[in-house]
């Protein structure tokens, strides 16, 4: 369900006490992930959608109505704004029940009709029988719903959610999400989440903002974000491993290959014709494109590159091995990961050479 | 045992409460959570009082409410009274002497209460007055319980400052506290040891009640663990 006018967008910028500069926007019945490292501003971003931080220039706009406008002087309050904001802590009312809580939102109605509907949500959230526990006599699952409930009883244009799942334990964790993902749709407002976990915006979100340092750095669906980073520096947020800095040396449209120079060693990638050569880059190969050999491969420049690498050092982790390799020539190591198995099969140890062989067509370049 | 002593005192320090809680309560609040230039000059002009002799405080009202200065002649011209040797004084002094044992128990209280708590307030629609009456208040109230009984004891403990603005006028400025220095001087050590017992047991009483409330209303408001 798509609630027509209920779009929002944001452009912002902010000089104080976070520089941010960002742009956003969100459908209804869809969810925004905010995605970026501590102090990004995603938390300040929010606020600002929320009104409860100004921003020094933009605009900001839900549905038909204009809530932020920097040119026109016009900045409507938080309690004029129809926000349903869920902050990191919840900021449950400690001295009211569960249900005052709720009702808190509801002060402009008849009290039978404000418990009515206080029931009604606390129902919703499924946590019916709860409604007389103050918040510290509730779970932190509990307090999450309850806070929940309270910001979505006044029917709100939007719904912000500030990293709402950071403090409760795994298996109410993946309950949460379900259960968000339903109301999501049956809402049919925005939903803005803020998080620093990307495997929760993978799950959770329609579109996803990566926020570094107050900029919005890439926009888009989270698995084609996720699959092409805009920047290095987007690639590394991404959690991608392998970067490895350079210069472009030249393109060659036969083999449709681009390639550069890193240290002493020149690298291969799939072509990249709208860079010039002489470009400072970063030459980015994704996990799931290289693969280790214990000899040379038999036919060099075939649909594989291979590298000559020194093992530095051998990590278990789990069911798998984390393996640092150093490419002579190259300050830069290669993170690899393989079974336990493969590394006894390749006879892996530090100090001993490998190949790693990646398919060119996969790395990309990026601007650094 | 001076009733006429006791009462005036208990008359100045319920006056003082009224008048000073409310402006202190604001105050406190503003403090709590505004950041702006010279708050720290501000908050050391508030609390000047705790660390001045009560002498020198009394000295500087003393100059201060005179008629020879702005604000006694004004109000003299209004009211027809001075303000230094009378209740009224002895009031204007009361005040400004108790500012930091009103602010600073609320500001501290109002500090403790969590932006995310406020912030949620703001986006339930709650206003200014329906926030501070609904949620800070409740929230902050072992800090306004302490500011009261820091004010009211003080106020009637209050020696030096009284002495300086208002004299020793029996049933105008004499409180309690000056009693019991009057009946000293006057070798009545009976009289000056009833009143003192009086206010060493209510003092006493007070904080016990004060301190045990505040923590039980503490628990019961505790913030949700995470």
């Amino acid at each position: 369900m798509r609630c027509p006018g209920s779009d929002f967008r944001l452009s912002v910028t902010l000089a104080q006490p976070v520089p941010i500069a960002a742009e956003l926007a969100c459908g209804g019945g869809e969810l925004l992930a905010l995605v970026g490292p501590s102090g990004s501003g995603k938390s300040t971003l929010l606020r600002m959608v929320a009104g409860l931080v100004n921003p020094s220039q933009g605009r900001i706009e839900c549905g038909s109505l204009c809530w932020f406008d920097s040119t026109r002087g016009l900045h409507l309050s938080p309690q004029q704004r129809r926000v349903g904001f869920v902050p990191q802590h919840y900021g449950l009312f400690p001295h009211m029940t569960a249900l005052g809580n709720v009702m808190a939102g509801l002060h402009a109605l008849p009290a039978r009709e404000r418990e009515a509907r206080a029931r009604h949500w606390l129902a919703r959230v499924h946590l019916p029988g709860l409604e007389q526990r103050r918040p510290a006599e509730l779970s932190g699952g509990e307090q999450q719903r309850v806070a929940l409930a309270r910001a979505l009883v006044r029917e709100p244009s939007i719904l912000l959610l500030d990293e709402p799942f950071s403090a409760v334990d795994q298996v109410t964790r993946q309950t949460l999400y379900l259960e968000l993902a339903e109301l999501k749709q049956e809402l049919g407002i925005p939903v803005i989440l803020v998080t620093h976990d990307l495997d929760e915006a993978l799950l959770l979100a329609d579109h996803m903002t990566l926020l570094s340092s107050g900029r919005s750095l890439q926009s888009g669906r989270p698995h084609a974000v996720l699959a092409e980073p805009a920047s290095a520096e987007a690639a590394r947020l991404l959690g991608m491993r392998n970067l490895v800095p350079g210069t472009l040396l030249r393109h060659d449209a036969t083999s449709a290959s681009s390639w550069i120079r890193a240290g002493s060693v020149e690298l291969a990638a799939a072509l990249a014709p709208d860079l010039e050569p002489g470009t400072a880059i970063v030459w980015m190969v994704p996990h799931a494109a290289v693969c280790l050999a214990a000899v040379p491969p038999p036919a060099p420049g075939g649909h594989a590159d291979s590298l000559r690498v020194s093992i530095r050092s051998l990590l278990p982790l789990g069911d798998s091995v984390r393996i640092s390799a150093e490419i002579p020539g190259l300050e830069t190591l290669l993170r690899l990961q393989a079974s336990p198995e493969e590394v006894a099969r390749l006879h892996l140890e530090p100090g001993r050479e490998a190949w790693v062989e990646y398919a060119r067509a996969k790395v990309r370049l990026l601007r650094a | 045992m001076d009733f006429v002593a006791l009462r005036l005192s208990l008359e100045l320090a319920g006056v003082t409460v009224l008048l000073l809680l409310p402006a202190a309560l604001l105050t406190a609040r503003f403090l709590a959570w505004r950041r702006f230039r010279g708050k720290s000059l501000l908050e050391a002009a508030l609390a000047v009082p705790l660390v001045l002799p009560p002498t020198v405080v009394g000295y500087y009202l003393l100059v201060g409410m005179g008629s020879g200065s702005w604000l006694g002649s004004w109000v003299e011209r209004f009211t027809g009274q001075s303000l230094v040797f009378s209740f009224s004084g002895l009031v204007v002094a009361s005040l400004i002497v108790n500012i930091p044992f009103a602010v600073q128990p609320m500001q501290r209280a109002f500090e403790a209460i969590p932006d995310d708590v406020r912030d949620a307030a703001a986006c339930c629609g709650m206003g200014f007055w329906r926030t501070l009456l609904t949620v800070e208040l409740p929230l902050a109230w072992p800090g306004v319980v302490t500011a009261f009984v820091l004010t009211f004891a003080h106020t009637l403990g209050e020696f030096g400052v009284v002495l300086m603005v208002g004299g020793s006028i029996p049933g105008e400025t004499q409180t309690i506290a000056i009693a019991i220095y009057d009946r000293v001087q006057a070798f009545d050590y009976a009289a000056a040891g009833q009143m003192s017992l009086l206010l060493l047991v209510f003092s006493l009483l007070v904080l016990a009640l004060a301190g045990g409330w505040g923590r039980r209303i503490g628990r019961r408001d505790a913030l949700p663990r995470l």
